[in-house]
């Protein structure tokens, strides 16, 4: 169980975190989305004590993370896999994490296995690729078998099989009733994966709902229409209070109607149609909708108008 | 690859554990952390080599220029001879571990981690100190007696050597009796008697090392402070070697007085043994030493704080 309320947190004039206030529940994996900058990193480093909050509180199970007896039986958190000393082992990297929250040293060996790291556990991790990086970093979140999971980006840059095993690992860890929360700026990857989300935007809390909510609630689907009278057909649709634009390949995307209620139309205008597809917006288009007014960088934004420019530190 | 999932692992194996997780967990992690990279090899094999090595080639030629003019053995310190190449370079090779051993958890990012472990930072903090406070006095006391005993035994045929077992008796002065034939040295008559005891040349050598070990917790405190490998080292030889030549160019009068707040200072007198063959302008051994551990203190504290208040 992680609380946040009304965290906010500035670096020099840059507000990266604003006011957020959430809660992470146990038994289910809860996605952290919002783009790149939202805040998403500069949350977890809060959450971990890492840097201090200008405003609010943060708690993992109600205490303050520096308070936690044992910090690693109650958290396991990988902001970054890189964040390793090269020059150590793998084992010596895990150990030494161990050892300060008195952990019996053969943990080391069951999560180098867990992981599939058994192999390379005594070599230097400055040679270990992003994929092995990662899995010594999961490895570390879970030395202490902890009740709540934090993971930022974890599948960024890993291959189609380490995105499976890690999205694997998730599930298995709420199935536990753990409580797993997960950071990513891709929809896509919590698609499958998440069961409640929390989306922000620059540093504000845009959504905190089940991924159903969050579904039903994007703007949904739409309905692919390809007729000859294309304008007939438009005039009808306006008619009726729904919208009607036209796509490149001559076809129409209506929004407000169903297929039947769309074809009963057609019908009754006696117009012909030779295509009648209902469309289903991604999921990501539905993020992308929902945070399109709250992107940090944008490429298309003329100069005049850029919103505030700022030197990104919470990545 | 990996096809065991969490639940193959059961940490059934975890035992339960009460209260705070505390300085004796984050001690032997500091310890782990120390001897599984290579830099710290590295640093203390380059500490002993170069101490003692040096140590003993100064003390080998010192050895010809005592046997081919008898006039170098008035007041000849063979503890402090023998400890300059320790004292004057193997400081900087201490104090650069030193600073590696906080800064390179921040050009690492491992101090994130670190702090994620353990969040508690003025444990991880004192934990580190500790540590390496240790490790680095330890080592500093054996290569202070091995650069003296190796060095020693270079001069040992002269009688002028030093001694941790018994008083040593050298020649105070020499006079000059004026030129010796051609090729061969000046006349000279060894006059007077300095007695060495075995208590001074003791102290000198574990002043020497404590000496050292407080370099190396100057430049750990600098490190915590500046958070950057090379800006540590380089402010921890501006403060040691740059800042003291600086001085020199100084007017006599009040240069000394300057001098005697500088860090490096007890480096100059700790190591002498020969009564008289201190610096008359700084303070004696022990105050001067004083003077450096309370940069040390200080820095450490310094240190300290900072690395708790800030951000990671």
């Amino acid at each position: 169980m992680i609380e946040v309320r009304g965290l906010t947190k500035r670096y020099g004039a840059k507000t990266a975190v604003d006011g957020l206030t959430f809660g992470v529940e146990p038994g289910k994996v809860t996605g952290f989305l919002g783009p790149n900058g939202a805040g998403k990193t500069t949350t977890m480093r809060c959450i971990l004590g890492l840097d201090y909050p200008d405003e609010g509180t943060v708690a993992v199970d109600g205490k303050a993370y520096s308070e936690l007896g044992y910090p690693m039986r109650e958290v396991g958190a990988l902001l970054d896999a890189k964040a390793v000393h090269g020059g150590r082992s793998a084992y010596n990297h895990l150990l030494c994490l161990a050892q300060t929250n008195s952990l019996p040293k053969r943990r080391v060996g069951e999560v180098l296995e867990l992981v599939g790291l058994t192999e390379v556990a005594g070599k230097r991790s400055k040679g270990f690729s992003l994929g092995m990086s990662q899995r010594l970093g999961i490895a570390a979140t879970l030395l202490g078998d902890p009740k709540v999971l934090m993971f930022d980006e974890p599948v960024n840059g890993l291959d189609p099989e380490g995105i499976l095993w890690i999205r694997n690992l998730m599930r298995a860890l709420a199935a536990e009733d753990r409580t797993v929360f997960v950071s990513s700026h891709l929809m896509s990857e919590m698609e499958h994966t998440a069961d409640h989300l929390i989306v922000i935007g620059r540093g504000k809390l845009i959504a905190d709902c089940t991924m159903r909510d969050f579904i039903a609630g994007s703007s949904g689907a739409s309905v692919r229409v390809r007729t000859p009278s294309t304008e007939a057909l438009a005039r009808a649709v306006a008619a009726k209070g729904a919208t009607a634009a036209a796509n490149e390949d001559g076809s129409i995307e209506v929004r407000g109607m169903t297929t039947e209620q769309l074809g009963d139309l057609a019908f009754g205008e006696g117009i012909r149609v030779h295509e009648l597809t209902t469309v289903q917006a991604s999921l990501e288009e539905a993020f992308m909708e929902l945070t399109a007014s709250s992107v940090e960088y944008r490429a298309d934004v003329p100069a005049g108008q850029q919103p505030s420019t700022t030197i990104g530190s919470g990545v | 690859m990996a096809t065991k999932t969490i639940s193959d692992v059961r940490p059934s194996v975890l035992p339960p554990a009460a209260g705070h997780a505390g300085l004796r967990g984050v001690i032997a992690s500091e310890i782990t952390k120390l001897r599984s990279v290579r830099s710290t090899y590295w640093t203390l094999a380059a500490l002993l080599i170069i101490s003692i090595g040096v140590g003993v080639a100064v003390m080998a030629g010192e050895s010809s220029s005592l046997t081919n003019n008898v006039g170098n053995k008035a007041g000849f310190d063979g503890t402090q001879v023998s400890l300059i190449p320790f004292f004057e370079i193997g400081q900087l090779i201490i104090a650069v571990l030193g600073a590696m051993v906080i800064t390179s958890e921040y050009s690492t990012g491992m101090i994130r981690t670190s702090l994620t472990a353990m969040p508690r930072r003025g444990t991880v903090y004192a934990a580190k100190a500790i540590v390496f406070t240790s490790v680095t006095l330890v080592i500093s006391l054996i290569t202070s007696f091995i650069a003296f005993f190796a060095g020693q035994a270079m001069v040992a045929s002269t009688g002028v050597g030093a001694s941790l077992f018994g008083t040593v008796k050298i020649p105070a002065n020499a006079i000059f009796n004026g030129p010796g034939s051609p090729g061969s040295p000046p006349k000279v008559t060894l006059q007077g008697t300095d007695v060495i005891s075995a208590s001074s040349v003791l102290s000198a050598v574990i002043g020497t090392a404590l000496f050292v070990t407080l370099v190396a917790v100057i430049a750990f405190g600098l490190g915590a402070i500046i958070r950057h490998t090379a800006g540590t080292i380089t402010t921890v030889i501006g403060v040691m070697f740059i800042v003291p030549v600086l001085v020199q160019l100084l007017p006599d009068n009040w240069r000394w007085d300057i001098m005697r707040f500088f860090p490096d200072s007890a480096g100059r007198v700790i190591s002498v043994t020969v009564p008289g063959g201190g610096n008359a302008h700084l303070w004696s051994s022990w105050p001067q030493m004083i003077v450096t551990a309370c940069y040390a203190l200080v820095l450490l504290a310094v240190g300290a704080y900072l690395f708790r208040k800030r951000d990671a």
